[in-house]
This record gives structure tokens, sequence and C-alpha cells, in this order.
């Protein structure tokens, strides 16, 4: 027998790093599923519109560094690609999503040097850069489409990401307020408003878009998003830490606060089951470069996370926090990589 | 390449203030929302730095060594007053407009770096000169990113010329194009940081073609040396 003597790690897990984004890319699936039955075929476009962009940029940029563009093979723009488009409105206009692709791939992932020297998340800097470029069109959620009067073909809901316009003249705007004047929010955005209006949070519930507890499609899709991610913590693709932690602290946080005022906080809930919490906490976190990497940092970096969420989502001005929460933990984490080092197996502690 | 070429070739490129020295970038990100607001601000510091590199050279023969940073800061101080006065009185709106970065031209290091570097060891011309390139250096890079984040965030250029040049230029602002919305993150701050960023990035990609078209590739192999911004260049 021929043994070999190697140095340590030993054990070694043969995985690319193309595996991986894909393995990302299908648990993503129930939740885009989830999507597109509550908001139609828009969000499919916005998915198709930011990857093509993202691939492209990707290629043109890595032309540019003088690199194979064939490292587009290991699904990173891809990746980013659908994160973004996921987050998008499903009918914002299709150069939202281009712009939002381009930045993400050349600002927040190339220009730092590429896969693994990127300081943020790239689809969470796009999506921010986008918000804050392009409020108003950003945060045009449309209600989920069994809630509007007006039915809502494919065709239509193409033509008003490609032109502004829908088959008969209605515009996006139209289409919000339902054509009878009802104006549909998505759930925090409606909880946010009727808070700003002295309603009490029982009051809010009453809307149409509640479902007594839940924002209708709104925990639907976030529950697929966490079917998707058990099924990466189940293939060890992602580690328990973040998500467990952020879903964790983000319900005890809010739970407590709703515990001393119910009426003017959103119950614990609806604050893990609305917005992009599901997503966030398996798909976004998890991030391998821009995520914290020891096991006491992932705990600390996740429950920062949280606390900025539960904070900018109740005190903020901005009904969805996630992006804005991620990118300044994203900030801190080299510093609570450094102070969060393991000690290595034979050293004293310190 | 003789001493006023040099000087020259200094100021606007080779150590440009905003640029490679990277000094000032507190007006320099705040104030460019506009193309004109960039103007403004620009002319501003390229006055007070001819001026004080006038003063500070004309008095550096009488300067004990060990005060000289307070007086030069005091002369930069008249000088900055003298602007902000002379805005105040001429192009009131303007003046509104840039607020409290016009009374804080006196913190630009840039200003008392060329004071410090250049005007307290040379003669008065060339001191001049050097102020003149330097802010001139500075104020094409105002022009050009103003010029950028108003074109990304608003669609139009000069918006507001009349605010500076009087009446006449009030229909000077020229809409390039108009969208529903607009890349609002351009006229904000993080979009100044990023263009700014883009600005250096492509100037450091240019660098050796265009110094090679100036200086002349004889000249440019003879000396490497690192750019020096602290001491006199």
């Amino acid at each position: 027998m021929n043994f070999k003597v190697s140095s340590s790690p030993h054990n070694r897990i043969k995985r690319k790093t193309s595996d991986v984004m894909l393995a990302v890319i299908l648990a993503c699936i129930p939740g885009i599923l989830a999507q597109v039955w509550y908001f139609g075929i828009g969000v499919l476009v916005q998915i198709a519109l930011a990857i093509t962009a993202a691939l492209l940029t990707e290629i043109i940029c890595l032309r540019q560094r003088n690199r194979s563009f064939m490292q587009i093979k290991d699904n990173s723009a891809l990746l980013t690609g659908l994160l973004l488009g996921i987050c998008l409105p499903p009918l914002a206009p299709w150069w939202i999503a281009v712009i939002g692709a381009c930045f993400a791939i050349v600002i927040a992932k190339q220009i730092y040097g590429g896969l693994g020297q990127n300081l943020f998340n790239p689809a969470m800097a796009g999506y921010v850069v986008l918000l804050v470029s392009f409020p108003l069109a950003m945060t045009l959620w449309l209600p989920p489409l069994n809630l509007i009067e007006y039915s809502l073909s494919a065709w239509d809901m193409i033509l008003v990401i490609f032109t502004g316009y829908s088959d008969q003249g209605y515009s996006l705007a139209q289409f919000r307020t339902s054509l009878d004047g009802i104006t549909m929010a998505t759930p925090l955005d409606a909880i946010k408003t009727g808070l700003s209006n002295q309603q009490t949070y029982q009051e809010i519930l009453q809307q149409n878009i509640f479902n007594h507890d839940f924002g209708i499609g709104w925990m639907q899709v976030n529950l697929a998003y966490l079917l998707g991610g058990l099924w990466l913590l189940q293939r060890k693709i992602i580690n328990w830490r973040i998500p467990l932690t952020f879903i964790a602290s983000l319900f005890l946080l809010s739970g407590i606060c709703y515990l001393a005022s119910p009426q003017s906080i959103a119950d614990p809930l609806m604050q893990i089951t609305s917005g992009a919490t599901m997503f966030a906490a398996f798909f976004i976190l998890t991030d391998p470069v821009t995520a914290s990497t020891t096991p006491k940092g992932r705990i600390i970096y996740a429950l920062l996370v949280a606390s900025l969420v539960f904070v900018i989502r109740n005190w903020g001005g901005y009904p969805e926090a996630v992006a804005f929460a991620v990118l300044l933990a994203n900030m801190c984490v080299p510093l609570i990589d450094y102070y969060t080092k393991p000690r290595t197996y034979g050293h004293v502690k310190g | 390449m003789n001493q006023i070429q040099e000087i020259s070739w200094q100021g606007l490129w080779k150590n440009n203030p905003a640029l490679v020295q990277m000094l000032g970038l507190c007006p320099l990100l705040a104030v460019t929302n506009t193309f004109i607001n960039g103007l403004g601000l620009g002319i501003a510091t390229l006055l007070v730095l001819i001026g004080s590199n006038i003063s500070v050279s004309v008095v550096r023969n009488w300067i004990p060594n060990e005060i000289r940073i307070p007086v030069f800061v005091m002369i930069i101080a008249s000088l900055v007053t003298i602007v902000q006065l002379l805005m105040n009185a001429y192009t009131y709106e303007l003046y509104q407009t840039l607020g409290i970065f016009i009374p804080l031209i006196v913190t630009n290091c840039a200003i008392i770096g060329r004071a410090e570097a250049f005007a307290s060891k040379n003669s008065v011309p060339l001191a001049a000169w050097d102020g003149f390139m330097m802010g001139s250096g500075f104020l094409v890079v105002l022009l050009v990113l103003g010029g950028i984040r108003e074109l990304l965030g608003n669609g139009t250029l000069f918006s507001g010329a009349d605010l500076l040049l009087g009446d006449f230029a009030s229909n000077w602002t020229v809409h390039l194009f108009d969208f529903e919305q607009h890349f609002l993150v351009s006229i904000l701050p993080p979009g100044a940081f990023i263009i700014m960023g883009l600005l250096i990035a492509l100037k450091n990609r240019y660098e050796k073609r265009i110094e090679a078209l100036v200086v002349g590739e004889s000249k440019k192999s003879e000396k490497i040396e690192r750019a020096r911004v602290t001491t006199e260049s």
C-alpha cells in the first residue's frame, strides 16, 4: 500500500465554487415559483433581465482586466443577477434591472478585484443604489395578483416592463391603485404608513392586503424561501449559524417590543414572514465572501444585521431594511473576523 | 521643459491637487452636484490660491520658521474672507447655495500645502503661476465632477448659470435628456465618492500614455520617483 504523507487539512470537501453557486441558485427556485404565483410573470422577466445584464457586464469586465472570460463559469455573476432580480418589483421598468446589475458587477465586485475580493454583497449594493436613485419605481410593488381587480396577462406585464404601458394603455401607477383607488403597498409599507398615520397595528391588519395575521402572498413567498434555505442547510452549503441567529434575534427583538407596546409595532411573526426576511437569512446573509467566516463572528454578524433590520424597519425611512443592514454589517466584517479568530489547536488562548 | 512648463504640468496633471494629492476633498465632494456650483467654488479656490501664494512668497524672507504655519493660516483666512464678501456682494444666490463651503476654503489643505511647499521657497512670479496652475487643476476636476454628476442626476448642464454669471446666462441650461426618473444617487454624496473614484481610476489608467505624450519618452526613463505630495515637488 502506498501511504501519502500530506499536511493538514486532511478532510477536504471537493466542492467547486460553481457547484456551490449552482446549489444556491437551485435553492431559490421554490421562492421564485411562489413569487411568480403571487406577483406574476414579471418576476421572471426581471430575473432574466438582471441575469443577462450581469453576465454581459461580467464578461466585459473580465476582458478589460485581461482575465479569461471563462471565469464566468463560476456562476457567481449568474447568482448576483438572480438575487438582484428577485429583489426587484415585478413591474419595474427594464432599465432598472440593467442599471442595478451593471452597478453590482462593475462597482461592487470587479473594481474590488472580482469574486472573493469584494467587501460588499454585490446584489445588495446594486439594490441599494437603485432604491436610493429611483425610490418611486423601486417601491412600486403590485398587490398579489388575486387582489387586483383588473386581470393582468403575461403579455401585459412584459409590455409594462418594456414600454411602461399595458395593451389597453394602463400605466403602472394605475395597476398599483388597482384601478379603483385602493392603494396597495407591501405589508411592511402598509404597516409603516399606517403607524405614521396614528393607526394602531390592529387597525392596519384589517386592510385587505392582510389575511388577519399575515400579508397575503408575502408569507407564502417567505415560507418558500425558508424551504429552499433548509435544503441548503441540509446539503451543508451554508452554515446554520447565520440564518438561525438572524431569524431568532429578529423574532426576539420585535417580540420584546411587541409585548411592550403591541399597538405601535408589527408582531414578531409578521416581522419574520414579510419583506425579505427569509430570503435574506438564507441567501443574502450567507454570502461566503462578504459574511463573517469565523463561528463566533457569524453569530455576531447575524445579530448585527438583525438589530439593524429591526431598527431601520421600525424607525427608519424605508419600509424594508435588509439591504441597508447587510451593507452596514458587511463593513464590520473584517473587524468582526479579526476579533473572533478561533484558537489554533495547541496555542494558548488570546 | 522649463520651469514654467514644469509648474503647469505638475498643477494640471502630474501632481493635481484633487486627483493625485487628494487635498480639499470635502468641498470638492460636497458642492459638485452641479456644474455651476463646481465652477463657483473652483474660481473662489483659484483666487484664494493665487492670492495666498503671492502673499506668502512676498513675505517669505521675513517669517521666522517657527511661526510660519500660523502666518500662512492668517493670510489664507484673510483672503478667504475677501472672496466670501465679494461673493456675498455680487453672486448672492450662489453664495447661499455654496453656504459653509466658502468659509471652509480656509481649511483646504491644497492651499496651505502650496504655501508651505512652493510659495515659501520661490519667487513671487513663480509662486503666482504655481497658484494659478494648481488652482486650475482643482477647478478642472470640480468642473468635470460637477458636470458628470449634474448630467447623470438631472439630465442637464449649466443649470443655474445665472447665479454666477448674471441674468444674461439664465437660459444657458442645456437639457440633454429628460427621463421620468433621474439617477439620484449621483447627486447624493455617495455618488460623489463613486464618481471621484472613477475619475482617479481613469487618470491612473491613462497616466503613462499622457505623460509620454507631454514629457516625451526620453525624459521619462531618466528619473523614476514617487509623486511626493507633502514637500516640494
